[in-house]
Parts: structure tokens; sequence; C-alpha cells
């Protein structure tokens, strides 16, 4: 059975208008930055919010198309983890966990003895007791998952769900949420604003903005050919739009970029920020790709040192670069600073629009 | 004094200092008065007589199911307050809170005209039920809930607002409908909230007078409450009036000393 998700909502100024489609097994990433219509869509799937115009529906089973229709959350077989999950305060973990089951008329006990198989394999069996409050959030965020899986839902929706968690405990919870959702047979919409998250847990990711989809596909696909600059940001690649003609692209913003291979027509051109190297003074051997380019910000990454530059009339309006900290010292780098750029052609990857 | 130095924050002004100490003053003196004005020696078996004993249990009988008919129609009232919306929101909302403004005596009034043996409803429950409640118990309990009422409601209503609704929303996703959701997610929420206002509206409920006296009378036995019994006492023996006065005030200040102890503080 598959969740199709066709979801129109207007509020206002906003628009929302998305086609999702997640089959049994899959975990598909909603990804966006913040007020993209991310949590929307994932509010019209639970039914906590009715949609204008479209259809939810389970296979044949619809959920929601206005006017006619619409099943109250509580009668979806759904599971949700908020972003600062909403456990109840007044209740222990276990009884959180057992909520749903208990909600669906499962007996007391037997509601209580699964609530403590969940907990237990989520290595919480010693909390049981532990209220809400006394939880670290990593324990909180693993206390809302299971008590959204606790009731075998056909859909997961998760709404941010490692966001509200230190970093230092993101990575190990993030890891188990991954074999837990690998785990699960339903289909689970993931909404995040962290390419990280999606591209580690995500078997395939739908990009929004102003929603609206801009990008969908596998997370190595959209890794290596983004198609707008905010995906290209995410994943950290230079993109552009251009007109291409032999080896030549025609840059939409101006300036060209010599290709490796040749290229027809309207195409992407992405390349990392380490494909660039800056100099001083113009390098010799004139290589194709080499514009004077003015530093515009500097920003400290892991190993590297990102360099934003601008303003190059015969290359991108834009270009990032990554150089060794080594290299920002024999260069002396300042904002605005003259510059020239030289980017290798063999590590330009082209491809239609 | 010690000369210790202290930082600002730990200084008041006189300003504020003059007039707060006088409203102390003000509050205290008139029980202090009280204190001092009993009759100490008479006071044990003054304490003991009937008609004491007969008034506390009507007050607190009443008071009590005052308070459990206000939580009964009060709670679903301030829910209807702080979460439906339908046109008028505003004008009931002001509505409900005339009775904390309306003097008891014209809430006394008002409820004879309406419940009263001629009233608008008073006299269909007579000519049906042959069922009276001007000068019955249940009508010192109705004059009570009446006057209390609203202490309830708006006490619930604030913490309906200030509760988080996305609970509700987090258990409709596990299943729950909406009065399911209500009993074990909204309630348990705000149930300091309920507390605080049942605490309110009994205390209101057990001093109650005006209306009492203007809609049940006063009889001995059956409406006679501890506040009319202080009014009535006043006019033929002083001081047993002080007695039931000192009555009242203790089983207030226990009441509600317990009650916010185990209730208020220990849901925090």
């Amino acid at each position: 059975m598959t969740l199709y998700a066709d979801v129109r909502v207007s509020r206002g100024a906003f628009d929302l208008a998305l086609d999702l489609k997640i089959e049994p097994g899959e975990v598909v990433a909603l990804l966006g930055p913040n007020g993209a219509g991310k949590t929307t869509a994932l509010r019209a799937i639970a039914g906590l919010l009715p949609v204008d115009e479209g259809r939810v529906a389970l296979d044949g089973e619809v959920w929601d198309e206005p006017p006619r229709v619409f099943r109250a959350p509580d009668r979806r077989p759904i599971g949700v983890v908020f972003q600062d999950y909403l456990l109840f305060n007044h209740l222990s973990a276990l009884e959180n966990v057992a909520f749903g089951l208990r909600a669906r008329g499962v007996d007391k006990q037997v509601a209580r003895g699964e609530a403590m198989r969940w907990l237990e394999a989520v290595g919480l069996a010693s909390f049981a007791r532990a209220r809400p409050r006394s939880l670290s959030g990593g324990q909180a965020q693993r206390v809302a998952l299971v008590r959204a899986l606790a009731t075998s839902p056909e859909v997961l929706l998760l709404d941010e769900p490692l966001a509200a968690l230190d970093a230092s405990t993101t990575l190990h919870v993030r890891a188990e949420l991954g074999q837990h959702l690998g785990r699960f047979e339903g289909r689970t919409l993931l909404v995040t604003h962290d390419p990280l998250d999606a591209m580690v847990l995500a078997d395939r990711l739908v990009i929004v903005e102003n929603g609206r989809v801009v990008q969908e596909g596998r997370p190595t696909e959209i890794a290596r050919r983004p198609r707008t600059d905010y995906v290209a940001q995410l994943v950290g690649l230079n993109l552009y739009r251009g007109n291409a003609s032999g080896t030549t692209v025609a840059l939409a913003d101006g300036g060209t970029i010599t290709l490796a291979e040749p290229a027809s027509g309207p195409v992407h051109v992405a390349f990392p920020p380490t494909a660039v190297s800056l100099y001083v003074d113009p390098p010799s051997g004139s290589p194709r790709n080499t514009w004077p380019a003015v530093v515009t910000g500097i920003e400290q990454h892991a190993h590297t040192v990102r360099v934003r530059l601008s303003a190059t009339p015969t290359g991108p309006e834009t270009l990032l670069a990554d150089i060794t900290p080594a290299a920002v010292a024999d260069l002396h780098l300042s904002p605005g600073q003259p510059l020239h750029a030289t980017l290798k052609a063999t590590e330009i990857h082209t491809y239609p629009s | 004094m010690s000369r210790r130095r202290r930082g600002t924050s730990g200084r008041l002004p006189l300003v504020l200092l003059l007039p707060a100490l006088l409203g102390l003053a003000f509050l205290l003196v008139p029980l202090i008065g009280l204190l001092a004005k009993a009759p100490w020696s008479t006071l044990p078996s003054r304490l003991f007589s009937e008609d004491v004993w007969q008034a506390l249990r009507l007050s607190l009988l009443c008071a009590t199911l005052a308070t459990l008919i206000c939580l009964v129609l009060g709670i679903p009232l301030a829910w209807l307050l702080a979460r439906a919306s339908f046109p008028g929101r505003v004008l009931v909302r002001a509505l409900v809170t005339v009775p904390l403004v309306l003097p008891p005596v014209v809430g006394g009034v008002a409820l004879l005209l309406v419940l009263g043996r001629r009233g608008l409803i008073g006299e269909r429950l007579d000519l049906w039920f042959g069922f009276s409640l001007p000068f019955t118990t249940a009508g010192v309990v109705v004059a009570e809930a009446f006057v209390a009422m609203p202490f309830l409601v708006i006490s619930v209503e604030g913490a309906l607002r200030a509760a988080d609704p996305r609970y509700e929303e987090a258990a409709a996703t596990l299943g729950a409908g909406r009065w399911l959701t209500f009993r074990r997610v909204t309630l348990p929420s705000i149930a300091p909230g309920v507390v605080a206002g049942a605490v309110l509206c009994w205390a209101r409920a057990l001093g109650e007078f005006g209306a009492t006296i203007t809609f049940a009378g006063n009889l001995p036995g059956t409406t006679t409450t501890m506040p009319l019994a202080v009014y009535l006492a006043l006019e033929t023996d002083p001081d047993v009036a002080v007695v039931l006065s000192i009555v009242l005030l203790l089983v207030s200040v226990v009441v509600l000393a317990s009650l916010r102890e185990r209730w208020i503080s220990g849901l925090r």
C-alpha cells in the first residue's frame, strides 16, 4: 500500500503545493529551509490540518479529500514524532509509550507489557517509571520514537526528530534512528532542514522551497547534481546555470566557464570549492578558467577555510573556494582583497537543466 | 541592628514598605480584635452547643456541594470559553463574570425571580414535580454555586489558555478521541488551575451571605449557615457571634492551608 499525498494548503500569502508518494519500507526526507512548508505538509498528512485542495490516501483508503472526506487524526494509522517530542509530563515513560495502545482499547496490562518491550528495544527499560522531565534529550527522543511506533502505524511522520538534541548526542541518536527506520515496514516521512540527517536516514529526498518541490531523487544523485542554489549550498557545491556551446558555457549571470568535455544547450555547471585555487599574482601558463576576484568572506571549517569571492566580470558572479589554513597565511587573506582564482576544468560536472 | 553591608536588592524603598505594613495591619487587626474579644472562659461550652455544630455542618456540606456543582458545570464552561470559537464569545465571557461584581443580594433576588415559587422556572418545578428550591438546603447550595462559579471558571479558563494545545494534537495522533484526550491529557495538565479554582470557589461559597439569605432565608438547621448564624447571633448574643466567627475563621484557614500544602505545592 502506497501513501499518496497531494497536499495543497493556502495561508495568506503562503501557498503549499506538494505531491508525495511513499512506498512501504521507504524513508522519504522532506528537506528545505525554514518556512518552506515542510511541517505544514506533515501536519496535513497527520490530519492535524485539513488540506484545502488535493488528496491524502493510503492506497484506496482516502484520508482527506475536500470537500467530502476528512478522517480525524485519531482515526488514521499514523505515528508522529514531534520536534520537541511532546511527551506527556504527568505520565511515566512507560505510560507514554502505552498511551496509543490504551487509546485503541488494548487492555491495560497488555498495553504496559507491550510498552515495556518497546522501551527494552531502545535500552530504556530501567527508565520505565521515570517522568519525561527527568530524561535526557536523547532518552526523551527514543521514548517519543517508540511511543509513535508502539501502535504499529502504517505511516511514521518525523518532524525534525534530531533538532532538539545537542551535537554530541545527535551522532549516536541519528545512527540509532537509522536502525529503527531500517526495520520499520511502513512508510516514513522525515521532515528536516539538516541535509546530513536527510542524506544519512532517507532513501529518497524531496527538496522543498517556498511551498514547491524543487528537486527530488536519491541522496547521491542530489549531492552530485543540485538544481537550485539552496540545494547546491546544502551539499556544498558551486552551482551555475548557463548555455553550453562546445567547451564554453555562457553563464546566465554573465561570464564564461570553460569545460574539459564539450556540451550543448542549457546546462547546470557544478564543482566543489576544493576545485578552486587562489593566487595573489596571475598564474603563469594561463589555465583556461582564471578570473580576477575579490574576497568577501572567510569561514573556518573543520580542516579547511572557505573563502567567498565576488565580482569576477569574466567568470562566475560569486564563487566559493576551499583552501588550507596554511594557504590563508601565505596569501594574507582579508576581506576586500583582490586575488586570482583558477578552476580545474576536470573537476567540473555538467548536466542538462 | 548589625551594620552589615547589603546589596541594593535587599533594601525596600520606604515608600513601598510603609503602605505594605499598613495594609498588613489593616488585614490582621480585625482578626486580632476578634480573638481579643472572644469570651475565652465560656468558649468551650458555647463551642459545643448544638446550634454551632448544626450551622457548621450545614456550611461545610453546602459549600462542598456547591463546589462540586461548580466543577461539573464550570470546567466544561471554561473549556468552551478557552477553546471553542463562536460568535459572541467575548460577551459570554463577560456575562460569566457578572456574579463576581453583582452584589450577592441582587443575585439572590434574581434567583428568586427565576427559581422562586412564582418564578419563570420555579413555577414549573413546583407545578410538575411539587418541588421548590427557596428556603431549602438545596436552595442554599444553588445560591452559593451561583456566586462562586465565576471563580472556578476564570481560574480554569486561564489554565486552559496557558496549556499547550499541541499535547492534545499528540494525543490525537496516538489515536485518542476528544473525550479521552480531555480526560487523560488536558485535565491532568490543568490540574493545578482546577484545584486553585476549586479552593477559591469553596472559600467563596463558605462565606456566602447575601444571596443565601435572600434566596434561601434563615431557617435554623435547614438554611442557616455559619455566616447567617453570625449575623443572627449579633442581634441577640454578641458573644456567640464572636465564637461562631472564630470557628469559621479556623475552619477556613485549616482547610485552605492543608489543600494548598497537599495539592498546589505537590503538583508543581
